[in-house]
């Protein structure tokens, strides 16, 4: 049903290439994510996706038909933006009903949808309020409620959280988690948090510069990052990376180890060094430790660690956890971990 | 910390430019006020007397008050009513991305600069003549009779000229609140399936009223007095077809001398301002506490 399929589409800003050509599919139901670093062409993909820029070049398919040339109405995209884009001067009532109108439905039908929506979005109280009396929250379920009355193929969601303090933010992930698994309806969602990519995601694609570096589920980019890049932005804090003569034991350019996969020990161990900064978060503690061999290390500790600036501690690397990369950055075939 | 103490302060500053404004204004409108009640005619210096309400029943009754009132309502009425649409229409085109937009931005606001009485003379002399005007021109070359606006049409003439005037004000005021409209707004409507129609009744329209209620407060102010124009292309006539209330009042006290008679039309005057500028809060004022 909600089946996108993109092929070569390209998009150029005057001389600027913001997309290079790029082929991806989602398929009907799915959950993707679009994750990458600001500025990397993620709202640019989605809004070509959503008919609001046009491709410079390829084509793009919705449910099996040819899209490509579709106005953003013909599409029956919704999207949220991130500014939630509600329209102040109407009642949250008018704001969700508003597509509805336009689609000439009649006043009972749409009456309905719009309670139905508001029931399902806790927004039952406050339909006759307007946006500007509204919480973050709330005018962010509002702009969903609008997106979800219309019942469409896809839902496009472009950073919807980034607006909303942190506690929302995950009460919203969950939110909006739970109504994909209630409407089982396609949901591409962009963002640059890859805290949010991780557990949303049922298939993330990273972007760089326009690129896609991987797709794959949460699990895969995590355990097998497919190139530097992936590896870094993946995980957090994020995985340290080592280059020279200790690489090089590894019969690699460079090699990478995550946090969680670094054993602090005060007595001995791999690779030695002082511990520079602690930061205590109550469950875990993450150490930054000064090595004189490979440089700054961050391992992920237990919560309770007795460790602080100036100690002296070993960390080693858990066996099988060590990423090893090519001069390129592209990863290079797991390598057990010398014992 | 806005304590009593500091509040007390801050009205004893403030006293000096409140009771200086309050006497640059009350002071010329008690005097008008005062002379309105007067026999008081330039002709007759000397002769002034007390003669109670008489200049108000002379104004009231006089035939030229009420087609000056008339006037007064139509050119304030057309000329809101042309620069509204006009510069709505303008706005939306000005806001579109074409080459050589700054130029032509600047080109719309033109006219506001250019003075009064000079844009009413080059309208009268070098468009409007029906011997010599452009648009006579035009209409003979397109085998027309050619129209003598400021004789046949004086009031809508008028209405044009200044409508040329005060049309940069209103689509730069516009323009500015259209700029402000938010992109994604446009784009939500548009996903929402709405079209062009839909999209300007229902997003940019509702957008700009507050735009709209400032153009409509601040030209009325001006339009209510709108002198220049008058003097210098009909002086009024023909008949009084194009009198209005402001140009009535010069009229009386500085043609015929009559300055009792003037200050009362001129209180006449300022009370219907009033009641005008009553009813446009009524009917706005919600636009601006939205
Ligand atoms: N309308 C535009 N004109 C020119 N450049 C643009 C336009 N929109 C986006 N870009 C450029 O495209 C790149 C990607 O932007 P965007 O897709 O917004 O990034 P992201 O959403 O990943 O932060 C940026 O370098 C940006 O400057
Ligand atoms: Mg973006």
């Amino acid at each position: 049903m909600g089946e996108i399929v993109l092929k070569q589409i390209t998009k150029s800003f005057g001389d600027v290439s913001v997309i290079p050509p790029l082929d991806l599919t989602i398929a009907d139901g799915e959950f993707v994510v679009f994750v990458g670093p600001s500025g990397c062409g993620k709202s640019t993909l989605l809004r070509l996706i959503a008919g609001l820029e046009d491709v410079s070049s390829g084509t793009i398919s919705i449910d099996g038909k040819d899209a490509t040339r579709l106005p953003p109405a013909g599409r029956g995209l919704a999207m949220v933006f991130q500014s939630y884009a509600l329209y102040p001067h109407m009642t949250v009532r008018n704001n969700i009903a508003f597509p509805l109108k336009m689609a000439r439905l009649d006043k009972a039908a749409i009456d309905r949808k719009v309670e139905a929506a508001a029931a399902v979005l806790n927004l039952t109280g406050y339909l006759d309020r307007r946006p500007g009396q509204l919480s973050g929250g709330q005018r962010q379920r509002v702009a969903i409620g609008r997106a979800i009355v219309r019942e469409p193929t896809a839902f496009l969601f472009d950073e919807p959280l980034s607006n909303l303090d942190a506690a929302l933010r995950v009460n919203m992930r969950l939110e909006i988690s739970e109504l994909h698994r209630s409407l089982a309806t396609t949901m591409i969602y962009v963002t640059h948090d890859q805290v949010e990519a991780m557990t949303m995601a049922d298939k993330i694609v990273v972007l760089n510069a326009g690129r896609i570096e991987q797709v794959g589920s949460p699990i895969e980019l995590y355990s097998r990052p497919c190139n530097r890049f992936v590896a870094g932005f993946i995980g957090s804090p994020r995985m340290n990376f080592i280059e020279g003569g200790e690489a090089a034991a590894e019969g690699a350019h460079a090699i990478g180890i995550r946090p969680e996969h670094l054993a602090l020990s005060t007595e001995s161990g791999r690779w030695s060094g002082t511990v520079s900064v602690s930061e205590h978060l109550g469950s875990d503690t993450f150490v930054y430790v000064q090595s004189p061999e490979v440089g700054t290390l961050v391992a992920r500790a237990g919560g309770e660690v007795p460790v602080r600036h100036g100690d002296r501690v070993w960390l080693t690397p858990q066996a099988g956890k060590l990423h090893r990369f090519d001069p390129q950055g592209r990863a290079m075939s797991r390598e057990k971990v010398l014992s | 910390m806005a304590t009593a103490h500091s509040r007390a302060a801050a009205r004893l500053t403030m006293a000096p430019a409140v009771v200086l404004l309050l006497g640059w204004m009350l002071i010329p409108l008690a005097m008008t006020l005062y002379f309105s009640f007067l026999r008081y005619n330039l002709l007759m210096p000397g002769s002034e007397e007390w003669i109670g309400t008489l200049n108000y029943e002379y104004f009231l009754t006089d035939p030229a008050f009420f087609a000056a009132l008339g006037n007064t309502l139509a050119l304030v009425g057309g000329v809101l009513a042309l620069t509204l649409c006009g510069g709505i229409l303008l706005a939306l085109l000005l806001d579109q991305p074409f080459w050589g937009r700054g130029i032509v931005r600047l080109l719309v606001i033109a006219p506001f600069f250019v003075m009064p009485t000079v844009s009413a003379l080059v309208w009268k002399n070098m468009l409007m003549n029906p011997v010599n005007g452009l648009f006579a021109s035009l209409a003979r070359a397109l085998g027309l009779q050619p129209i003598d606006f400021l004789g046949e049409v004086p009031l809508s003439s008028i209405v044009m000229i200044v409508t040329w005037q005060w049309l940069p004000f209103a689509t730069l005021i516009l323009l500015t609140a259209l700029q402000s409209l938010d992109r994604e707004r446009l784009e939500a409507a548009e996903m929402d399936g709405a079209g062009a129609l839909d999209r300007f009744i229902h997003i940019i329209l509702p957008h700009l009223a507050r735009a709209i209620t400032v153009v409509t407060l601040i030209q009325t102010i001006f339009l209510l007095s709108v002198f220049a124009e008058i003097l210098v292309t009909t002086n009024g006539g023909p008949g009084t077809a194009t009198t209005n209330i402001t140009y009535l009042v010069y009229a009386l006290s500085l043609l015929q001398f009559d300055v009792g008679g003037g200050s009362a039309g001129g209180i006449v005057a300022v009370v219907l301002a009033n009641i005008v500028a009553v009813f446009l809060m009524r009917m706005i004022g919600r636009n601006l506490d939205l």
